[in-house]
């Protein structure tokens, strides 16, 4: 993984820091960048432990030429940005942030968009932290890293191989809130997943260690089967 | 269902329930060509059977959605219209694609009776569809008698409001032109009613209003009930976000409503009478008309059904959705009414075409809008049993929840609303 190496440099002084008992993390604009993310984690990771999910994860992307980290399938469209120029600046990011189906045409990123400028703002600020190659960085200290990290999900598990028709007829309960055709206001897209992380997220609700009660309540009642089934089919969703 | 008055047509049919009909199931034989299901009323749980019908039948059956209204205006969310949340526009829905996309042929025409013998139903118009398989999805009509003084004619100055569309228009401009340090009354529903936590998101949604447009109006409740859906979250707020403006009166302390007079804006309880600026008065609800003149309803004045199929137990070519039936634990809600459907749809299905039947998923979640970013939700998941659909496990928001639990609540319940919507009408 690229730039993990000087991740962890800035994790070390993360630590020291908190050892000194400073008020880590209180910049207000990274507060807010923090909290905004949380709109990007259900298919981005960052941090020490980050990997590709839905999303790339987005460790050190500060000045990276877009669609290139490597292991991760980008859309044509963002592959096309990068190889036209797009390199992740501040600017980009906010521009892209803004409305990305406006600003890369075609990528297969699901989300509206951040209107707010101050919202953009903050989570590219946030993201930074990040990105410890990156030019001016923020005054403020890293905060620690983000609890992405699902339990991990026995390999017999993420091994099943889910009946996708099976998986339709169990959809049609997911689709009264997540809508089928990709759209994530207010509620996740999972149209597309990938299926192992379809099935590690659906684990994490059954084992309560995501707190949604009405998901904790639906993987409660779905059986392993019935996830890789769901995850099969969700997987080919949209495409 | 929209409509105030619909005609009572049935005089003498649909009273053959029973053994023989009964014995009819099975795989029937068709007359010609497909097999023809029809859908009366286009709301959560016919517009979602019809869509699944369609889309999972893939033009092998005949499907009919009757429903009188042109833009149909979602009860679920009329409450943040009436608090300025949501535009009106932002509530409606047209049946145009489930006509384009998924071939269903929608008719915009009063359903006025259920010929059971000849399978067929009666329209307004003075046409008749022919039918092997009904849905029967009316949503709730009112039992005005069960607040003496008030009618149909009474409730263009005291709207219900719970159906959604002119109702709620009407109930909102009385709200906005109230005098200032006005008095809205709101008479309450017995159970089972459509919707169980509406009446007290309502009572939210009219002090959010009034608490920047009147702030010394206030608001009471006459409840006929001694405790209500989301009662501790509900209290919480209106404490905290417009205190001293709410008045919950239980029946422990009104006793019975005696007498609403309509024109002189006053409620009389064994208690008090309360004059009104603005009465909402929601009577005591029952299964829609045409369904019970079909004789598809027992003395609940709801219609029972098979747990796993929403099957009529009076009638094996007839499936009774939503508010209308009889749905064990369910709630009476749109979420409850969509999720209904897809079992319903897929038993017609396995009924007409021998398609697969899988064991149905029952679930339901109610969100509720207390304040601005104040959002909660109660929810739970069913299963068909023996008997009836059973509640197999649940859950609540909570008390002193932090802000922006509450907030996240409340965009999950925007994506809900864009999801269920979407899932309805295509």
């Amino acid at each position: 993984m690229r730039g993990s190496g000087g991740y962890a440099v800035v994790l070390a002084a993360a630590f020291f820091v908190l050892g000194t008992g400073d008020a880590l993390a209180s910049d207000p604009l990274l507060d807010q960048g923090r909290k905004i993310f949380r709109k990007c984690q259900s298919c981005h990771q960052v941090g020490v432990s980050a990997k590709h999910t839905v999303g790339p994860l987005l460790n050190d992307i500060y000045g990276r030429r877009a669609g290139t980290l490597e292991g991760y399938r980008y859309s044509r469209a963002m592959e096309a940005a990068g190889q036209d120029g797009l390199v992740w600046s501040e600017e980009a990011l906010s521009a892209y942030l803004e409305d990305p189906k406006s600003a890369v045409h075609g990528t297969k990123m699901n989300f509206g968009g951040l209107r707010d400028p101050d919202d953009r703002r903050a989570v590219v600020a946030f993201l930074r932290q990040f990105s410890p190659g990156a030019a001016n960085i923020p005054e403020a200290p890293p905060t620690a890293p983000l609890e992405n990290a699902d339990p991990e999900v026995p390999p017999h598990i993420l091994a099943l191989e889910g009946d996708p028709d099976y998986g339709e007829y169990l959809s049609s309960e997911c689709v009264t809130c997540h809508q089928a055709d990709g759209e994530d206001k207010g509620i996740p897209s999972i149209t597309g997943w990938p299926g192992d992380r379809f099935v590690t997220v659906m684990h994490a609700y059954k084992t309560k260690s995501r707190d949604n009660p009405v998901m904790q309540s639906i993987a409660a009642s779905l059986s392993d089967e019935e996830i890789a089934a769901l995850a099969a089919y969700f997987s080919k969703a949209g495409q | 269902m929209t409509g105030i008055s619909r005609r009572h047509f049935t005089q003498g049919l649909g009273v053959v329930a029973g053994a023989g009909v009964l014995a009819g199931r099975g795989r029937a034989a068709f007359a010609q060509g497909r097999p023809k299901v029809v859908i009366i009323g286009g709301g959560a749980g016919g517009a979602t059977a019809a869509r699944y019908l369609a889309k999972d039948s893939e033009g092998a059956i005949d499907i009919t959605l009757i429903e009188p209204t042109k833009t149909y205006y979602t009860c679920f969310f009329s409450n943040l219209y009436i608090g300025g949340f949501r535009s009106f526009e932002s509530i409606g829905h047209s049946y145009a694609t489930l006509a384009s996309d998924y071939g269903v042929n929608v008719v915009h025409d009063w359903a006025t009776g259920i010929d059971r013998d000849a399978k067929e139903v009666a329209l307004a118009s003075g046409g008749r569809v022919a039918y092997d398989r009904l849905v029967v999805a009316p949503g709730i009509d009112f039992d005005y008698d069960s607040v003496p003084g008030y009618s149909i004619e009474a409730s263009g100055l005291m709207p219900h409001a719970w159906k959604a569309g002119t109702q709620t228009a009407l109930l909102k401009s009385k709200i906005e032109a109230m005098r200032e340090g006005g008095t809205y009354v709101m008479v309450a529903p017995p159970n089972p009613y459509r919707c169980p936590p509406g009446p007290y998101e309502r009572v939210s949604m009219v002090a959010h209003h009034l608490k920047s447009t009147n702030p010394s109006a206030k608001i009471v409740i006459l409840d006929p009930k001694e405790a209500f859906s989301k009662q501790a979250l509900f209290m919480e707020g209106w404490e905290k976000h417009y205190p001293g403006m709410i008045e919950w009166l239980p029946k422990s302390i009104i006793g019975d409503i005696k007498n609403v007079d309509a024109r002189a804006g006053t409620i009389e309880t064994d208690f008090d009478t309360f004059k009104a600026d603005v009465a909402n008065v929601i009577p005591a609800q029952t299964a829609g008309t045409i369904a019970r003149d079909a004789g598809l309803a027992n003395d609940s004045g709801y219609c029972p059904i098979e747990p796993a199929t929403l099957r009529s137990t009076m009638d094996a070519a007839i499936h009774v959705l939503g508010d209308s039936c009889i749905a064990g634990d369910m709630p009476k809600s749109g979420f409850s009414a969509n999720s209904q459907a897809k079992a319903a749809a897929m038993a017609i299905r396995a009924d007409l075409l021998d398609a697969k039947a899988f064991p149905p998923r029952f679930s339901n979640t109610c969100w509720s809008l207390i304040s601005t970013d104040n959002g909660v939700k109660v929810g739970a998941r069913y299963e068909a049993g023996e008997d009836k659909i059973a509640k197999t496990d649940g859950f609540i928001s909570q008390t002193g929840e932090d802000a922006e639990l509450r907030k996240a609540t409340y965009e999950e319940s925007l994506g809900w609303y864009a999801g269920i919507t979407a899932d309805m009408f295509g």
